[in-house]
């Protein structure tokens, strides 16, 4: 059996391209229907990258940008996981990569002009290639809930952004992480063009207090899933027909 | 009670939202941390093939450029393989056939510099006319959509395009056409992306 086509997406699971209430969706989302393909070659295929392309310490966001001897301020934390497939198989060197506000809600770009301040030892990003059995782990601070405009008074709830490419340009996928507990999660127009609950707690990092290391840095768990593939046990139609 | 499939559910996607430089392209948002930026170079130095450069804009649905777009491109060389294990065939050292784009934050621009890519071979023999796949993502969008750029001068092989042809409305697949001019003796291939309107770009869900 060789791997095969990837499962449809359940785009019923994945937020609409129009959510009125983020209204930035609204002149941003197609209007017509989506054409659906097969995958083909093109999108059973995608980059590949190696340790060549990255550098340890690019997962390190306490000190990938830290002056010797410094460190961000905030909560420190470990944020780690494993990149699945649909199938419940691991995922190992697959690029993810990550970014975020500091701990004050500020994010390093020339386009943030909120009135928290930079923080001269945190860049805001990372990446990393996960293990041969999926893993993958970040070191970083929380970051902090921000304002944005969308109604006058819309929040964000604390967040890091994660980008993953599975083993397949159709896996390409942009994600959002929250933390549990976080009261700002259910009042997110963001996250609530969603339409499923249970899709929007796939979103939300555990607190794992096992994977913590005493006396230093905190853990939250974020399993990331990309979609599965079908094996070719039957080919629908005979080579060259 | 019956048997339980379980399987897993993919991670539902978010907008890449306004600060996505910061993660894919920090020198484009004001700092300088990675040894190197991913995906500046699509085919390397050694793609045999014609070097072609392909621009165009993400416009919406007011008729605005969109600046702060993430394009990303992922083709075949020349010969119309795709550097990829499960592609059989081997493709020029250094082409990865991937790659990046930001739109310019003053005018909404992209453009990238690449090798035309051949006809690419399907599994089940049919044969694909040349085409790059591109997935575009920024805020206000809420899944990465994708599309293909086909171009003006492959006229002959865009018309036997089993893709193409699947798109019922035959004007509508003039979206998926980029337009051929030259700059300093050098192919230059136009593709503007229209989110909505009358003459909205074919969006795939594949």
């Amino acid at each position: 059996m060789k791997p095969g086509p990837l499962y449809q997406r359940d785009r019923e699971w994945h937020p609409p391209a129009l959510t009125p209430d983020y209204k930035t969706s609204v002149s941003r989302s197609p209007q017509y229907s989506m054409i659906s393909l097969e995958t083909g070659i093109g999108e059973i295929t995608g980059p590949v990258f190696g340790h060549n392309d990255i550098d340890p310490i690019d997962k390190d966001l306490l000190s990938n940008y830290a002056k010797s001897g410094e460190s961000p301020i905030g909560e420190r934390i470990i944020l780690h996981g494993r990149v699945l497939d649909e199938n419940a198989r691991p995922v190992p060197n697959t690029l993810v990569e990550i970014w975020q506000a500091n701990a004050g809600g500020r994010y390093r770009h020339k386009k943030d002009t909120y009135i928290a301040p930079i923080d001269p030892n945190f860049g805001g990003c990372g990446r990393t290639l996960s293990d041969e059995n999926g893993y993958y782990h970040f070191r970083t601070v929380k970051p902090g809930a921000y304002p944005w405009r969308n109604w006058i008074n819309n929040w964000r709830p604390a967040h890091i952004h994660m980008s993953i490419f599975g083993t397949a340009f159709a896996q390409r996928l942009i994600t959002q992480c929250y933390f549990e507990g976080d009261p700002l999660i259910d009042k997110c127009p963001i996250l609530k063009s969603i339409p499923d609950p249970q899709a929007i707690e796939q979103l939300i990092a555990r607190l794992d207090l096992n994977a913590t290391i005493p006396l230093d840095t905190i853990a939250y768990k974020f399993d990331i899933v990309v979609r599965g593939r079908r094996s070719t046990m039957f080919e629908n139609r005979p080579e060259g027909n | 009670m019956r048997q339980e499939l379980n399987y897993l559910k993919e991670t539902p996607s978010q907008t890449a939202g306004p600060y996505v430089h910061i993660g894919l392209a920090p020198g484009a948002a004001g700092f300088d941390i990675y040894r190197q930026e991913l995906g500046w170079d699509i085919a390397g130095p050694n793609a045999r093939g014609e070097r072609i450069r392909v621009e165009g804009c993400v416009i919406d649905g007011m008729g605005s450029p969109i600046k702060d777009v993430l394009l990303e491109a992922w083709q075949a060389n020349a010969d119309g393989i795709y550097a990829h294990p499960e592609h059989e065939g081997e493709v020029e050292e250094g082409f990865r056939g991937w790659g990046r784009v930001i739109t310019d934050f003053d005018t909404g621009e992209w453009g990238f510099d690449t090798v035309k890519p051949g006809p690419v071979t399907e599994r089940d023999g049919k044969v694909i006319a040349p085409h790059i796949s591109l997935w575009i993502v920024a805020r206000g969008i809420n899944v990465g959509l994708q599309t293909r750029v086909y171009f003006e001068d492959e006229t002959e092989a865009n018309a036997a395009d089993s893709v193409l042809n699947l798109i019922e409305w035959e004007q509508r697949r003039q979206t998926l056409i980029a337009r051929k001019s030259e700059r300093d003796g050098k192919p230059v291939y136009r593709f503007d992306i229209k989110l909505q309107g009358q003459d909205e770009t074919v969006f795939f869900d594949i």
